[in-house]
């Protein structure tokens, strides 16, 4: 339905602002997770039909007339492998996110705060 | 102040181009022709209840394929960024009577209803990703309540070897009995609503079910190891 | 109706959002980003998807929060940690 498309589109605009402002390094990843969830939630309401019910065909659905009563499966299908896989690229982006922060200057005349962005310009070329 | 600025520009441009995506979406009235295709394919040919599940194992199995291969490979960097030390302080407070029974009865209740959804996968909403994610957050349980808990990494590792390898095995043999990838109907079919029915459908998804499931454990168990110095460094 | 249900869980999700930028401490942070996940497990279950909702509650919202919060405490241990190596 549109509300829903719509409630998407500005999750995946607040996700991309909160990841280009932000100085956190946990609040990008957590920036990165916010897009995920939006984009997720646009695919499926792609594939809603009014008045119809889940694409399971048991007593409530029979299986003659089938093709008139059940929402498009195809959309959720996708969005399945999606899930997973944005789980596992948030666990690979914190474990970049450790090893920066292991990889600082440990002397004794360094004053800047390890999580932020802005600490590690000596790796830009 | 000119950063500031640009990003503004960014996000406006942005909105610019998605809300006429989001408003040429109109409502639709009926399926599109594929859709009605899987649908009765999935009544006729493969007795499958589950809609979502025939299109994920059969029809789009090439996706599912190259889903595990990309867990696969995100487990593998972990494991690989992170150092495991292997030494552990236990001054932490110890859990109380009450967890520790409680969590020995739970678990295996746990295990059994992950085992019941990727069994029950082509007859009720579930499947192999939700078992295997259950699976997961019942270790995640045990390593919760007893921070010593030490899971047997050989048992994991082999476990979801020789999940990877069936799947990809019983793949090929579709493939040879039949002529087509992925095909599932070398195995008897049965009757539509019975448990032993859909031809391979259920043993694909019991090894993608356990493969998640020893994959997402072995995710957490590494991110976790270095934990119990922080607790008596703070106190 | 559904639709009154949907716009007062959007404006929560979207409070949600916001709070999760512009908060100092970053444990607030990471439980608002799991309420984030649980609120639209949810509108998928009205969009009638249930596989796709069972998968997002227990992935979205229990096994992202764990991996933030180790993450958070292994981070922590280095940076206190650290000073003395």
């Amino acid at each position: 339905m549109m509300l829903t498309t719509y409630l998407g589109v500005i999750l995946i605009l607040i996700g991309i602002w909160g990841v280009l402002t932000q100085k956190n390094l946990i609040k990008m990843v957590i920036g990165f997770s916010v897009i995920d969830t939006g984009i997720h939630l646009i695919i499926v309401s792609i594939g809603y039909i009014k008045g119809r019910t889940a694409p399971i065909i048991d007593a409530a659905v029979n299986t003659q007339n089938a093709v008139d009563k059940v929402v498009d499966p195809i959309p959720s299908a996708l969005v399945l492998t999606a899930i997973v896989i944005g789980l596992a690229v948030t666990a690979l982006m914190l474990t970049y996110v450790i090893q920066l922060v292991e990889s600082r200057d440990k002397s004794e005349s360094n004053l800047k705060d390890p999580l932020l962005i802005s600490s590690y310009e000596e790796l830009k070329w | 102040m000119l950063r500031t600025v640009l990003i503004y520009v960014v996000i406006i441009a942005l909105a610019m181009i998605f809300i006429p995506i989001a408003r040429e979406n109109m409502e639709k009235q009926d399926l599109s022709d594929l859709s009605k295709e899987y649908v009765k394919n999935s009544i006729d040919k493969l007795e499958t209840q589950n809609v979502v599940t025939s299109v994920v194992v059969t029809y789009r199995g090439l996706d599912t394929l190259g889903e595990v291969t990309v867990l696969f490979l995100a487990t593998s960097g972990v494991g690989f960024l992170i150092n495991r030390r292997k030494k552990r302080k236990s001054k932490i407070r110890q859990a109380s009577e009450i967890l520790n029974t409680g969590s020995f009865f739970i678990f295996p209740i746990i295990v059994l209803f992950g085992v019941y959804v990727f069994v029950h996968g082509h007859l009720t909403p579930g499947g192999g990703f939700q078992g295997g994610v259950l699976i997961a957050s019942a270790f995640v349980l045990m390593m919760l309540v007893n921070n010593n808990s030490d899971l047997n990494h050989l048992v994991l590792e082999s476990i979801e070897a020789i999940s990877g390898f069936s799947y990809v095995i019983i793949a090929a043999l579709g493939l040879i009995l039949l002529g087509s990838f992925l095909d599932p109907t070398f195995l008897p079919m049965g009757k539509l609503g019975m448990l032993f029915s859909a031809g391979a459908i259920p043993l694909i998804y019991s090894f993608v079910g356990l493969k998640v499931g020893a994959e997402l454990t072995n995710i957490i168990d590494s991110l976790r190891n270095e934990s119990t110095e922080s607790e008596e460094v703070t106190k | 109706m559904i639709n009154l249900a949907i716009i007062i869980m959007g404006i929560l999700m979207i409070i949600a959002a916001i709070y999760a930028f512009r908060t100092e401490k970053l444990i607030n942070s990471i439980i608002a980003s799991g309420v984030i996940s649980l609120i639209v497990s949810v509108i998928f279950l009205i969009l009638a998807a249930p596989d796709v909702a069972m998968t997002e509650a227990s992935i979205g919202s229990a096994l992202t929060t764990i991996v933030f919060l180790y993450a958070l405490v292994k981070i922590k241990a280095k940076l206190n940690g650290g000073d003395d190596a």
